[in-house]
């Protein structure tokens, strides 16, 4: 495997020089030298120290903005480890919990309100159909008769879409398959929000609000630090906690246990377990995302 | 290695050497002998594909106050135990059981000589720690799949140390069906379309 770091594997695929590739390349480069000579420095393209600097000088405007110590990670990616996710639907009771354990913990804005995990309410009669899916279902109590609920974050899609049309290479695929966005290089165009086929990302239309007594002091650079206005956000599989090992909040928090995380590399993990013994579908399969995000019927 | 056998090498060592070592029936017991007896547990699964064996704690049983160890009440001269199928009135008569209640009741698993334990359908006791073995004897596929850990909540570390909860945590084992829970509220509606 690939020494750990976070970088961008555009570099891993050289292409060949051609006199007009050539000439676009230096006409990007020269746009790429003065953007960054006056801009951030994007997160893959710097060198350890600067990337050292870069995530001290956040460290310290964060624990002054909300007068706590907050560590920023900039942590890598494992060798080895390719993260993947499976939910069981034939379990979940649709009570979110998870989807506020991921506010918390990811330092969502509050108002205007953002979720990164939508429960959808689907009818047991229609099965999996997004056409009749109620996402603000609100009974006194779940599970409801005749109802069962598909949880629905980002999908870490292998074949990720919205990766693609990024026009500033703001967004892309970690080596543990991760899918990450750069909130100092996202323009805020919005082209990855309509790319993407499971409405995974969400826009900061105003200035995200966290009260600093609800901060979570524990971020990673391509994670839950807190975004400014005017960028797009998604679920990360909790990458501060999960490069440390730790399970996602959604995972631990799930009264259920329907969820369950690892590393699709290790033979021994849940998650294989699953793929091997278990039904096992993804979303929208038709359109070859090639999830990382599996859905299972555990009973 | 992703697994991170590091961390957890001196746990598995201790826990590893009782029970594996002392066990030569298979799985029948897999948890350390010396660990406190109504403290949490650690849980030596066997491995599936690698050849090591896994570590997973599980917190104590979830007792309700004062109840245990039973034998406080239990073992007095003058309340021998009585082995009669009936509704219980004197003591426990909040507990109305809805599990296979038509078949059962309480000295199928609660052991009336050894009063602190429980026992499997073939007269082997049971500590209350370990209570997923009988649960396992009728749940067969479920107590499979809490093993390889994909059945119930797991917490903890994906590639190291896992907590895990016995089958009782969740599942009342009096009356074990889920209990309807109130949802967290839906999320704010953008509003009908104005333009
Ligand atoms: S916390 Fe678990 S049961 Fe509740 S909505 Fe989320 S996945 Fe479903
Ligand atoms: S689910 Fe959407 S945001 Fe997530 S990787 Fe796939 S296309 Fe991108």
């Amino acid at each position: 495997m690939a020494t750990p770091r976070t970088a961008h594997d555009v570099d891993d695929h050289p292409t060949s020089l051609t006199r007009r590739s050539f000439t676009t390349c230096a006409a990007a480069a020269a746009a790429g030298w003065i953007l960054t000579a006056c801009g951030p420095k994007r997160l893959y393209d710097v060198s350890r120290e600067r990337l050292r600097e870069l995530v001290g000088d956040v460290e310290r405007e964060y624990s002054a903005t909300y007068g706590k110590d907050v560590t920023v990670s900039a942590a890598g990616p494992q060798p080895g480890v390719l993260f993947g996710y499976a939910l069981d639907i034939s379990r979940c009771t649709g009570c979110r919990r998870c989807v506020y354990a991921c506010v918390e913990e990811n330092n969502q804005s509050r108002d205007p309100q953002v979720h990164w995990i939508r429960v959808l309410q689907m009818d047991k009669e229609h099965g999996v159909d997004f056409a009749h899916a109620d996402q603000y279902y609100e009974p006194a109590q779940v599970p409801e008769e005749g109802k069962f609920y598909v949880p629905v974050s980002c999908q870490q899609c292998r074949d990720a879409p919205c990766t693609k049309v990024c026009p500033t290479g703001a967004t892309w695929a970690e080596k543990d398959g991760i899918v990450v966005i750069d909130y100092d290089w996202c323009i805020g165009c919005r082209c990855c929000m309509s790319a993407c086929p499971y409405g995974a990302r969400h826009f900061n239309w105003k200035a995200p609000s966290v009260a600093a007594t609800d901060v979570n002091p524990h971020m990673h650079y391509l994670g839950n630090r807190p975004r400014p206005k005017g960028v797009v956000e998604k679920c990360t599989f909790c990458i501060q906690r999960v490069r440390e090992g730790r399970y996602p909040a959604c995972v631990e928090v799930c009264p259920v246990g329907a969820r369950k995380f690892g590393n699709l590399l290790d033979p021994d993990s849940e998650i294989r377990y699953i793929i091997e013994h278990e039904r096992v579908m993804v979303l929208k399969e038709e359109l070859n995302t090639m999830p990382k995000f599996f859905y299972f019927y555990g009973t | 290695m992703a697994r991170n056998t590091a961390a957890l090498a001196a746990g598995v060592a201790t826990v590893a050497v009782l029970a594996l070592g002392g066990c030569h029936a298979g799985p029948s017991r897999d948890t350390s002998a010396d660990d406190a007896p109504w403290g949490g547990t650690q849980v030596v699964l066997p491995a599936r594909a690698s050849g090591e064996p896994e570590l997973v704690q599980v917190p104590p049983p979830p007792f309700s106050d004062g109840v245990f160890p039973c034998s406080d009440c239990h073992a007095q001269p003058d309340l021998p135990p009585n082995r009669t199928r009936r509704v219980l009135v004197d003591a426990h008569d909040e507990i109305v059981l809805k599990h296979d209640e038509e078949h059962r009741w309480c000295l199928d698993c609660h052991d009336a000589v050894d009063r602190d334990q429980l026992h499997l359908a073939g007269g082997e006791l049971v500590p209350f720690s370990e209570s997923y073995r009988l649960c396992g004897q009728c749940h067969g596929e479920k107590h499979r799949d809490w093993r390889a850990g994909i059945h119930g909540r797991r917490t903890g570390f994906w590639n190291g140390r896992k907590e895990y909860l016995l089958c009782v945590h969740c599942h009342d084992p009096h009356a074990p069906r889920f209990k309807p829970l109130v949802p967290r509220p839906a999320p704010v509606h953008p509003g009908p379309m104005t333009r």
